[in-house]
Formats: C-alpha cells, structure tokens, sequence
C-alpha cells in the first residue's frame, strides 16, 4: 500500500519508530535527524527560479519571438536601406530619420524586442500571480524578497546574453546588404560593438522592469499594459508638454533614456550612453524598489 | 504544532477571524470545520505567512512560519485554491519548489509515486482532472517530509478512491506522529478521518472538542420502540428524568432511558416490542445546529418553498 511505502521511504533505518501506534514522542527523535538535511539559500531560489523559467514553453517561444525579431528586422533594414528613400522614413524605431547608420539599421528591432522581452519578464512575475503560482512560491520561500531578486537575477542575464547576440546576428546579416554604401561599418569600428552590447543591456534591463512591473501590478494584462504605456506611449504623450519643457525632460524618460545606450553617435537631445544606462537603470531600480515593498509588505 | 493565540484578521471593516486560538497537535488529526466563508482558508493562509494577521499571533512549531530554515520541511500545505502554474508539468512543478530547499529528485519521484501521479507526471498540469490536481497538492505537501500537514479540503474533486486515499494518508501519517490539520465543510467526512475538531464559524471558535465527545454530545436523541402494547410499556417505562412521546399508537420515542435499559424493562413485564431504534442525531445535522447563526449565506428552507407550491 501507498502508506506504508511512504513511512518505510521516510524512515530507513528507525525501526523503533515504525510502530503504528500514536506516539507523540516519535516526532521528537524523527524530526531534528532530517531537518538538518534541506535549507532554503540564495543560490537554490536561484536555481529553482532558473528552472521555472526554462520549464515553461512561453519563456522559450517569448524570447525566440524576441530574438527573431532582433535579427530579422535588422537585417531586413539593413538590406532595403536606399540613401534616397530615407526621407520619406521607414519602419519606426532608432533607424528611421534622416541620420540612419549601420547600427541605427541593424537596431531597428530594439523596440519590437524591447515588448516581448519585457513581455517575457512580467509572464515570469504577474504569471506567477494569475496562475497561483505565487503561493506555492512563498510557501517554499516565506522570506519573499529572495524571490524578486531572483527572478531579476534569472532573465536579466538570460536576456542580456541572447539580445546581445542577436544584436550582433543582425549586424553580420546585415552587413553584406550595405556594401558599398557610404555607412556601412564593420564589426570592429569605433562604437560598433559598444553599441551592439548595450542594445544587449538596454533589453536585460528591460526584462528585469518586466519582472517589477509584474510583481508592483500582480496580472499580467495590467502590467503589460503599464510596460507599452511606459517604452511606447509615454514619449509620444510627452510631446504635449510644452517645447521648453519637453527638450529637457525627454531624455530621462525611460525608453529614451535608454535608446541611447546602443546608439553609435551621441546626438545633441540625447544623453551619452553611460549617463543613458544610469538613468534606464534609475527607472528600473525605481520600479524594483516599488515591488519589493509590495511583495514584502500585502498579503500575497 | 500549530499554535494558534487570538488570531485575527481584518479587511476594512469586516472582520474574517476574530481572536482564534486553537492548537493543532502532534500525533492527531485536527479536523478545522466550518460553513463556507468561516475563515477557514484566511487562517490556514494566516500560518504559512500569505497573510499577515491583523492582531494575534500564530507559530509553527513555536516560531512564526517565515523564519524557518527550511519551512517546507516543518509544515507542508496544500491550499484550497489551486497553486500551480497550468503550464508546467508536474515534475517540473514539484522540481522547482524542491530547488528551494535542495531536496533531491530521488524524493520528488517518491511523491509523485505516493500520489499515484507516476503516469501523468510529464504532463503539463493545466491538463488535468481536479482529482489530479489535488493530488498533485497533496503531493507538493509532502514534499519535505514535513512534521506537520496542512490541507484546505483536501478531498474536494476526488472520485471515492481518491477519497479513501486520502483518509488512510491522513490516519497513517498522525500514527507516525505528524500533526495533521485538514480544513474542511463537511462534518460526517471529517468525523470519519479526525481525532480532533476545531469547529469555527464567522471567523469565531464555536467548539474544540474531540470527535468522541462530539459524536456523544450528538447522540442523545432518544430511543425509538414499537410495540402493540405502547400504552402499557410507556406506564412501565416512566421514570424521574425520563421522557416519552408518541407519534402514532403503537411508537414511543423514550429519552431517558438508553436500548438496553427499555429492553430489559419491556421483557420483564412481558411487553412485546418489534423495534427498538437508538435515533442519533446526525452529525451532520449537530453540525449544522452549532453553525446555524454562524453561517454567512443563509438558503431560503426547501420546505417551506414546497409548501408554497
């Protein structure tokens, strides 16, 4: 019977203990023995939050659909780009406009990466809270912060070093479509992998502000939602502000603020990238904050 | 142990639980009863730490559930609402809370195997039965090998095998000295599976009593005898302290006076009897008499409905 193979699995070897009878002393002997076997540390929330991920078939089809669109749109720009048709624009994102580079090209994914990968972060937060998952979760880890930091530390990473190397794909597949154009750069100019990290930065971070945004929202349509208003709608709602006002607010919103991590020229309304990163990673640690305090102090 | 003191909690105005104490103790099955709405999931969310009380305090084997080393191993708790991401599989469910605590895989297949959950467990849980699913839970409870068990209607969706499963784990795992807490609305299931009850309703404690006692305290509802000679046997039968009723001429309900006693006293005046029937109160029924004015939604009674049309 079922029972019995679980008392003789759980026990091996405390043969006095294996009387039928009630014994309140039993716990007693039994339980300081095996409690000394498991104990919750940072680094196995860690590995439990890295197979979460990897366990689920929405983390491996977001950030494919991340990836491929990294790729596909940076090599498919590089390739239509023609110097006389930049004028009439192109598709939206860093590469249009009149001062398109190779890298403005190869990075025309960024903003169509940047949603799936931010996606990708709040399914891995707010799903936890619209499947119920989260119980199960703070059960194992009580503590609860250890969770948060966790799953940041899981797909910030993750995130980083797959974009990156999507960056990069897109750079090498597009390179042949500019031959022979006067911006065409290789890999090892001036800037040229700088850049190509940071758009790998610029979406780790963003994966990591999905995760916040999740756990501060706990569902997953409201987060979402909160993450295009912030990447998309925001820089265009701003444009109502007053021009004055505009010029010098614009470059510390969030999406700006980190465009300009991965450009290849410091242009004059932009930050440079490293004050870009500063003030995208103020934004997301601002977020993280906000859920930390949430998921430490309500009711999960 | 479970130990809880003036346990309370509130959501605005309302008040869920309101100053519960009770313990849950090693060796026992501590059945947790209640209409719908009592406060039962609050509380049991309460222990693990879901939930921080309002006033009052509750400890898992005397500290409070969060600052364990390693909680799953103290108390393991499989909570009314389902707690799984439909997503993954079953393995993967249970691998991933036995990360946290480096239990190793050997044991995870050793609950899958205990919760007959062998042939579905590569399977994604969104697939499956409510019965499996509450297996699943009761297998994630069990995960570390925990002193204490905590299930929020643990028999909810099982089919009556599962149900019968579930009894013999409870039983087996209190005789091996484990505290065993399981919540529940049905009071003649429960009666089956716990030692203990802690009866509450509107977030209050109405009874902590021992299902002996409680079973007893149900069971005086008299003795129903049939005889052809009713007039006479109720002469006999009257005594200090002992009532008679009759429904019809020949049936005498006798409170009083217990089966043994009426027989013995029918037979020494000759008095031929057909039936005689202890009437027990239902527990079902003593259940519901304890909870009347604490149940949170009242149903319109059948009867009076039928009388009406």
């Amino acid at each position: 019977m079922a029972t019995t193979a679980l008392r003789r699995k759980q026990r091996p070897g405390k043969d006095r203990n294996l009387s039928a009878a009630p014994d309140p002393e039993t716990p007693a002997s039994r339980t300081p023995a095996s409690k000394t076997a498991y104990k919750v540390t940072g680094i196995r929330i860690l590995r439990s939050e890295w197979a979460k991920f990897w366990s689920l078939r929405s983390s491996w089809i977001t950030l494919g659909v991340a990836v491929v669109l990294l790729i596909l749109f940076g090599a498919i720009a590089s390739y239509t780009y023609s110097p006389d048709a930049v004028a009439t624009g192109g598709p939206p994102g860093p590469g249009s406009g009149g001062d398109s580079d190779a890298i403005s090209l190869a990075l025309t994914g960024v903003t169509f990466a940047s949603l799936a990968i931010g996606v990708l972060g709040v399914l891995l937060s707010a799903g936890e809270y619209s499947t119920g998952m989260i119980r199960s979760t703070l059960a194992a880890v009580p503590r609860r912060l250890p969770v948060l930091w966790s799953k940041a530390a899981v797909i910030g990473p993750i995130a980083l070093v797959l974009t990156t190397i999507g960056a990069l794909a897109a750079f090498q597949l597009g390179t042949p479509g500019l031959d022979g154009e006067n911006i065409a750069l290789a890999l090892g100019d001036d800037g040229v992998l700088r850049s190509l990290a940071g758009a790998g930065v610029y979406l780790g971070l963003v994966a990591v502000f999905g995760v916040a945004l999740g756990v501060l929202i706990r569902s997953s349509a409201g987060a979402i939602a909160a993450l295009v208003g912030v990447l998309l709608i925001l820089p265009g709602l701003a444009s109502l502000l007053p021009d004055s006002w505009y010029d010098t607010l614009s470059p510390y919103f969030p999406s700006n603020a980190g465009s300009a991590i991965y450009a290849l020229h410091e242009s004059s309304d932009a930050l440079s990238p490293g004050a870009g990163l500063a003030v995208f990673a103020g934004w997301v640690a601002l977020t993280l904050a906000g859920a930390a305090f949430r998921l430490a102090r309500t009711d999960a | 142990m479970i130990e809880a003191r003036e346990l309370t909690k509130r959501y605005g105005d309302k008040t869920v639980v309101d100053h519960l104490s009770f313990t849950v103790k090693p060796g026992e099955v501590t059945g947790f009863l209640g209409p719908n709405g009592a406060g039962k999931s609050t509380t049991m969310r309460m222990i693990i730490g879901l939930d921080s009380p309002t006033e009052g305090s509750v400890t898992v084997n005397g500290r409070s559930y969060a600052r364990h080393a390693a909680p799953l191993q103290e108390i393991g708790t499989l909570l009314e609402a389902k707690s799984v991401h439909p997503g993954r599989t079953a393995v993967n469910h249970l691998m991933a809370l036995a990360h946290t605590h480096g239990i190793p895989r050997r044991r995870v297949e050793e609950v899958i195997e205990l919760a007959g959950l062998t042939s579905v467990a590569g399977k994604r849980v969104g697939a499956f039965s409510l019965g499996m699913g509450q297996r699943l839970g009761i297998a994630a409870a069990l995960l570390g090998d925990p002193g204490i068990v905590m299930l929020d209607e643990p028999v909810n969706g099982l089919d009556p095998e599962g149900v019968l499963w579930v009894r013999n784990l409870l039983r087996s795992l209190a005789e091996e000295g484990r505290a065993v807490m399981l919540s529940s609305h049905l009071m003649s299931e429960t009666a089956l599976i716990a030692d203990h009850l802690v009866i509450i309703g509107r977030g209050r404690l109405l009874a902590d009593t021992t299902v002996d006692d409680f079973v007893q305290d149900a069971g005086g509802a008299g003795v129903k005898v049939a005889s052809t000679e009713a007039r006479r046997l109720r002469s006999v039968l009257a005594g200090p302290d002992v009532t008679i009723s009759s429904s019809t001429d020949e049936e005498l309900l006798v409170t009083g006076r217990d089966a043994r006693e009426i027989g013995a006293i029918a037979a020494q005046h000759g008095v031929p009897l057909y039936e005689l029937t202890p009437q027990s109160v239902s527990l079902e029924a003593a259940f519901m008499d304890l909870t009347r004015d604490a149940v949170e939604y009242h149903s319109a009674p059948a009867d009076t409905e039928r009388k009406a049309a």
